[in-house]
């Protein structure tokens, strides 16, 4: 049997006395679309944060595809094939549309520290950037500053710098948020093409959106899943909507 | 040189032939240049001061691989200066009394290994935190070498320095680089050589990653790099060519002192970049042309340049964060439109009474020094080849007009150019890139 894409393991974290995620053990297996969801301040970002290694948990442990990634630096996880977006725009702003997507794709290359050789020149890389510019319509805008992108390109050239270097699992934190029904729709389709025969793992607010895209959905309520299930049966599920209702109402 | 500049600003689409042959033809046009300046300025001092550019060309630009390119700003590069320039007079010295079979065309390059040396070493140290934290440490690795310069005189010969006889070293071509003009073609030469490297080295996936990691060093941590090794592999790099300058310095002045590596060394490197623009290539090569030139004619007019040299960098922090490439790149888009002659004569106008103010200010800056620091001498003195008494109201009036209604023209002038800046904008941008 293979390992799980992604698996967490008891995953606590605290920010001094106070615990945000409290003990959260979740298996993700290859090829799923899995969405995260639950009411503001669950700590759905902060889980982001601690399996892309921006934060070290407290205690319990990540495994990519069956390696331990406890507490490893975010670019040596980036490097295992795990590529996350951010909820807030994350980009590049000083550099061209053409020169972010380039940039998050020369590790995955190869090309690492490489300073003898012309970036210009290499065959390959061009290739792969008009691909991902063409995937995510931004391929007109290349010669663009992505600072002064509108804000749904933004979110477009978020999705493409995540998705460029080929990671086997994304992450992808709110990419619909504060997007108009028509932008959220292409950004939909747009998820839905560049995460084919990938894992997806996406935070999102959005419920059509969820049901919409997700295999599986888990549900994150004050630091604890309290649910992880097909969307029909999370529609279903009473803790859910008491929680989620519960919540909301609060 | 403007070409240059539009190339590390413009996004680059696929190369067309055409574009390499167009950046080829810069440095072409670059080298036709530099064996031609000592025909057109044909003078000792214009000779001894162009070497100096060139020295300083290459330490700017390698001043600006960090504070430009990576983002990386450094309060101790004169560290990898000086140090490449004691490390090639010891060389020196040392091939003198070997009679080792080595030209002084070469030794540069000795400069440049030591600034590699020492870049790994303190590099390793202090690129471990961008930032704030960075360059607190340049800092204090900077005082530490400036105060060690002090301490151990064998090695740095103390206030004196080390000297040395360039012409002992093996004649290349029969070539003995003992005249002025053979040593400004070996800076040229090495100049040249040292800004295509480093304008390359821009172009790479590293060149890249430097301006990633200099725009959101948080990001590039997620697309597989560490911010840490960028800047590390940045400033190894960056004190190459900082040592090859100091090893060029070596050669030209065939003396190095503790001045070399000291904080004074790292102030002028950072005002050179920062007024030739950080966000250009092009833009250090400017600030070490203006800034070695000024050091010279400056220090020749008056006696407080250091003066008008802080007040230079604070009106362009002020005024033209993007020092004078930046301003030259703001033109661009009128150059191209052929409308540039548009805002020509609102600048002339404007530049009237901005220089009559600018003289009143320095009327009362240069009296006040008379009376002050030099109050021995009397008060008796010339401005501006104008004989005058710093003690009667008279001159300081005139200051004072001079200053204070200047400026007041100079205010009107205001809306006139930025009128017709914005007119001749509104034609060389009819169309807004839609949003």
């Amino acid at each position: 049997m293979t390992a799980p894409a992604l698996e967490l393991a008891d995953l606590r974290k605290n920010f001094g006395r106070t615990e945000i995620i409290r003990g959260v053990s979740l298996q993700i297996p290859a090829g799923e679309r899995h969405a995260v969801i639950g009411p503001n301040g669950a700590g759905k970002s902060t889980l982001y944060n601690l399996i892309s290694g921006r934060l070290e948990p407290t205690s319990g442990s990540i495994r990519l595809n069956g390696e331990d990634i406890t507490g490893l630096r975010p670019y040596e996880i980036n490097r295992r094939g795990l590529a996350r977006s951010f909820q807030v725009t994350n980009i590049f702003p000083r550099l061209s549309v053409l020169e972010n997507v380039r940039c998050a794709l020369l590790w995955s290359m190869g090309y690492r520290y490489s300073f003898w050789r012309g970036i210009d020149g290499l065959a390959d890389v061009r290739r792969r950037t008009e691909e991902i510019l063409a995937q995510i319509n931004l391929a007109e805008r290349r010669d663009i500053q992505a600072g002064v992108l509108t804000y749904a390109e933004q979110r477009a050239l978020e999705i493409g710098i995540t998705i460029a270097g080929g990671a086997e699992i994304v992450l992808l934190d709110e990419p619909t948020a504060g997007m108009s029904r028509g932008e959220t729709e292409h950004a939909v389709a747009l998820i839905r093409k560049v995460s084919e025969g990938k894992t997806l793992v996406m935070i999102e607010h959005d419920m059509s959106v969820v049901f919409d895209l997700a295999d599986r959905i888990s549900v994150l309520v004050y630091g604890q899943l309290i649910a992880s299930d097909t969307p029909a049966r999370i529609k279903a599920d009473p803790a859910v909507k008491q929680a989620y209702l519960g919540t909301l109402a609060a | 040189m403007s070409e240059v500049a539009n190339e590390t600003l413009r996004a680059d689409a696929p190369v067309a032939a055409q574009g390499s042959v167009k950046r080829y033809g810069i440095w072409g046009a670059t080298a036709v240049l530099f064996l031609a300046l000592p025909h057109i300025f044909t003078s000792g001092t214009a000779l001894t001061m162009m070497s100096v550019m060139g020295i300083m060309i290459v330490f700017a630009l390698s001043y600006n691989m960090l504070l430009g390119q990576t983002g990386m700003l450094s309060f101790g590069h004169a560290v990898y200066y000086g140090l490449g320039g004691f490390l090639v007079v010891h060389a020196m010295n040392t091939v003198v009394q070997g009679r080792l079979p080595v030209p002084v065309a070469l030794i540069p390059l000795v400069g440049g290994l030591a600034g590699l040396v020492f870049g790994f070493i303190f590099g390793s140290v202090s690129t471990r935190r961008g930032g704030t934290a960075f360059a607190m440490i340049s800092l204090g690795l900077g005082e530490l070498v400036a105060s060690s310069a002090l301490i151990l005189r064998s090695f740095f010969g103390g206030e004196e320095g080390i000297t040395t006889n360039r012409t002992k070293l093996l004649p290349l071509f029969g070539l003995n680089f003992g005249p002025q003009m053979q040593v400004y073609y070996l800076i040229a030469a090495w100049c040249l050589l040292s800004m295509i490297a480093m304008y390359a080295i821009t172009r790479t996936p590293f060149g890249r990653m430097c301006n990633a990691v200099r725009d959101n060093p948080e990001r590039a941590e997620f697309i597989g790099y560490s911010t840490q090794r960028v800047r590390f592999i940045a400033f190894c790099l960056s004190g190459v060519f900082a040592g090859i300058a100091g090893g060029l310095a070596a050669v030209n002045f065939e003396i190095v002192n503790s001045v070399s590596v000291a904080a004074g060394q790292s102030g002028i490197v950072l005002l050179m970049t920062y007024i030739g623009g950080v966000g250009n290539f092009a833009g250090p090569v400017l600030g070490a042309i203006l800034i070695t030139y000024l050091q010279v004619m400056l220090s020749d007019a008056t006696e407080v340049w250091q003066l008008y040299f802080g007040l230079l960098f604070i009106g362009m922090i002020m005024f033209a964060p993007g020092g004078i490439a930046g301003l030259l790149m703001m033109h661009q888009p009128l150059w191209r439109a052929r409308v540039l002659h548009r805002v020509i004569p609102p600048y002339l106008l404007a530049l009237v009474p901005g220089l009559v103010t600018l003289a009143g200010v320095c009327l009362a800056i240069e009296m006040t020094f008379r009376l002050t620091v030099r109050a021995s001498e009397g008060s008796a003195m010339f401005f501006l080849h104008v004989p005058l008494d710093a003690r009667s109201p008279l001159p300081w009036l005139v200051a004072a007009l001079l200053a204070g209604g200047g400026f007041w023209l100079f205010r009107r002038t205001w809306p006139i150019v930025a009128n017709a800046w914005s007119a001749a904008l509104a034609v060389a941008r009819p169309v807004r890139p839609a949003t």
